[in-house]
């Protein structure tokens, strides 16, 4: 069934639409991401404009990671505190991502912009977890369970001022490095219309040194209010958002990422990390092969003064 | 009295200015409502001639044109810069229509001159007007060739040869497809009649291609009150994510 949407001003399949935001929302409930950073790529690849599927993509990543939070608080596996000051720099983030955005639409690099950030991210990120969940099941393998979390690199995290406490977390830090994650987080939101929580994640666990456990629906949370506030930010600047293309993405999603919580509290973290780093990487493959080969078409049409 | 006789004369005169042969149309719709399951459009055009004296001599040519609304467009294109395809040079195409179809009834060059053609800019390559491309830009005639390859390939642009059916030289018709990403606005329609490839009558008339309920409503309303639609769509998205939370937990307590 086809239909039409009517910001980005194209007819396709709904059907297609449902799968995606299913699939997506899957991986977005097992591993506490939002699921952007897949499904903007294949907003592309349908042919959704490069600028609506960001905007839109961002207002789905709403819906998503609302519904994947609400179960983690629940479960009270969220730290508010150590959230609360994410979103902080996420919101000042957003601002900053939108203003790079504008500019470099001006230009007509934006997508430029969009797949190298993808390119550089996913494949630094994909690589480190790859090898780090490798190491992890070698080492509960051997049984040589090495407790290297006592062992904790006394870094930034300790020596910077500003300390809290992180009741849930356990932890007792400066707030400095969850601040300038949240801001890095917030740009990244408004540029690659992701929620961030492939950056976030790792930067939560090897950073700032959070337990796994309360990662995910920590990221989450955050990641709820500043992808409504990028929505926002889009909807009324570059009037992106397509609503209609968002409803069908997030119906699909927020059923996905039911199960992929249920899916996500039976298995382990580590082979997790292994599938989301091998997922990471592939998305990262095909972007890059995307810039390096001689595309068919060289020219590209664009709309004047936008 | 010198008065009503010149008032003759002009009317003699313009009598034999009209042309011999007119041109009547039937459009199938005047109307394109883009709906929430829009998939495109056919639109039949047909038509007879009118003729109020023989058929005089020469080849007879038909020619349709449906032309969207016009609007400059930025056209880039990528070089290789360290090891990566980016976008480069950009020209502006100062105004091509977002779509535009030409039916004939016979090969385009054996019915229209070219000196009518560039009077009239009936053909896709002179529907489309790039004028001042920067100095610096080598080769600009490639950026707008790239415009037309573009949209030909996504059929917005389309070259119909022999596709209008001629019956008796008088009765024509054809049908011209209309694909799903269309722009919103007044379409151009015309009709040229050509004998030896001079005009001798053309007749103009619109389509009206417009997003009707839902989608006029929510494309408004995003330009209009864009606040109140980004609203709109969070509160849509956190209450889907509410009612797929409490649905599933209900599920899994029963």
């Amino acid at each position: 069934m086809q239909i039409y949407l009517p910001i980005a001003e194209v007819s396709v399949n709904a059907f297609l639409l449902l799968g995606l935001g299913g699939f997506v929302g899957v991986l977005s409930g097992m591993f506490g991401v939002g699921g952007g950073f897949l499904m903007t790529p294949l907003l592309f690849f349908i042919g959704i404009p490069p600028a609506v599927a960001v905007a839109t993509e961002a207002n789905q990543i709403v819906a998503s990671s609302f519904s994947g939070a609400l179960a983690h608080l629940r479960r009270k596996t969220v730290d508010l505190r150590m959230g609360t000051v994410l979103l902080g720099g996420g919101l000042i983030g957003a601002v900053l991502g939108l203003y790079v955005f504008n500019y470099l639409k001006a230009l007509g690099q934006v997508d430029l912009l969009v797949k190298l950030c993808y390119v550089v991210f996913l494949g630094v990120i994909g690589t480190l977890m790859f090898v780090e969940s490798l190491n992890a099941i070698r080492r509960a393998r051997s049984k040589t369970t090495v407790i290297n979390r006592t062992n904790r690199h006394k870094g930034l995290v300790h020596t910077l001022p500003l300390k809290m406490r992180f009741k849930t977390s356990g932890l007792y830090i400066s707030v400095i490095p969850p601040f300038a994650v949240g801001i890095f987080v917030g740009i990244l939101s408004a540029i690659m219309g992701v929620g961030g929580g492939f950056i976030m994640v790792p930067a939560m666990i090897y950073l700032l040194g959070m337990p796994t456990k309360v990662v995910v629906g920590t990221s989450l949370f955050q990641i709820i209010f500043v992808t409504g506030f990028t929505t926002l930010l889009h909807a009324t600047t570059n009037y992106t958002v397509d609503i209609a293309l968002a409803v069908l993405l997030l119906i699909g999603g927020v059923v996905g990422a039911q199960i992929g919580t249920q899916i996500g509290a039976k298995m382990q973290a580590e082979q997790l990390r292994i599938l989301l780093s091998v997922l990471v990487l592939l998305v990262c493959l095909k972007l890059a092969m995307d810039l390096l080969i001689e595309p068919a078409e060289l020219f590209s049409l664009g709309k004047l003064g936008i | 009295m010198r008065i009503l006789s010149l008032v003759i004369l002009f009317l003699m005169l313009s009598k034999t200015v009209v042309a011999s042969e007119q041109i009547v149309l039937g459009l199938s719709q005047d109307e394109v409502a883009i709906t929430a399951n829009f998939d495109g459009s056919q639109i039949l055009l047909f038509g007879a001639i009118q003729r109020d004296a023989p058929e005089p001599d020469g080849k007879m040519g038909v020619i349709i044109t449906i032309a969207g609304p016009s609007k400059p467009i930025a056209v880039r294109k990528k070089e290789k810069r360290f090891g990566i395809w980016v976008n480069n040079q950009t020209v502006e195409v100062d105004a091509a229509p977002s779509f535009y179809a030409v039916a004939t009834n016979a090969p385009f060059s054996e019915i229209l001159l070219d000196v009518e053609d560039l009077r009239n800019k009936i053909s896709i390559e002179r529907a489309i007007r790039s004028v001042g491309a920067p100095m610096h830009i080598e080769n600009s005639q490639s950026f707008t060739e790239a415009v037309i390859r573009i949209r030909k390939d996504q059929k917005l642009y389309q070259l119909l040869e022999n596709e209008i059916l001629v019956d008796q030289n008088t009765l024509f018709r054809t049908a011209i497809d209309m694909p799903a990403n269309l722009t919103e606005g007044d379409y151009f329609t015309k009709i040229f009649l050509t004998r030896d490839g001079k005009i001798v009558s053309q007749f103009d008339t619109t389509i009206d291609v417009k997003k009707v309920g839902l989608e006029r409503f929510l494309f408004n309303l995003s330009r209009q009150n864009p606040l109140i639609y980004g609203l709109m769509s969070l509160a849509i998205a956190i209450f889907a994510g509410w009612v797929a939370s409490s649905f599933f937990r209900y599920i899994r307590h029963t």
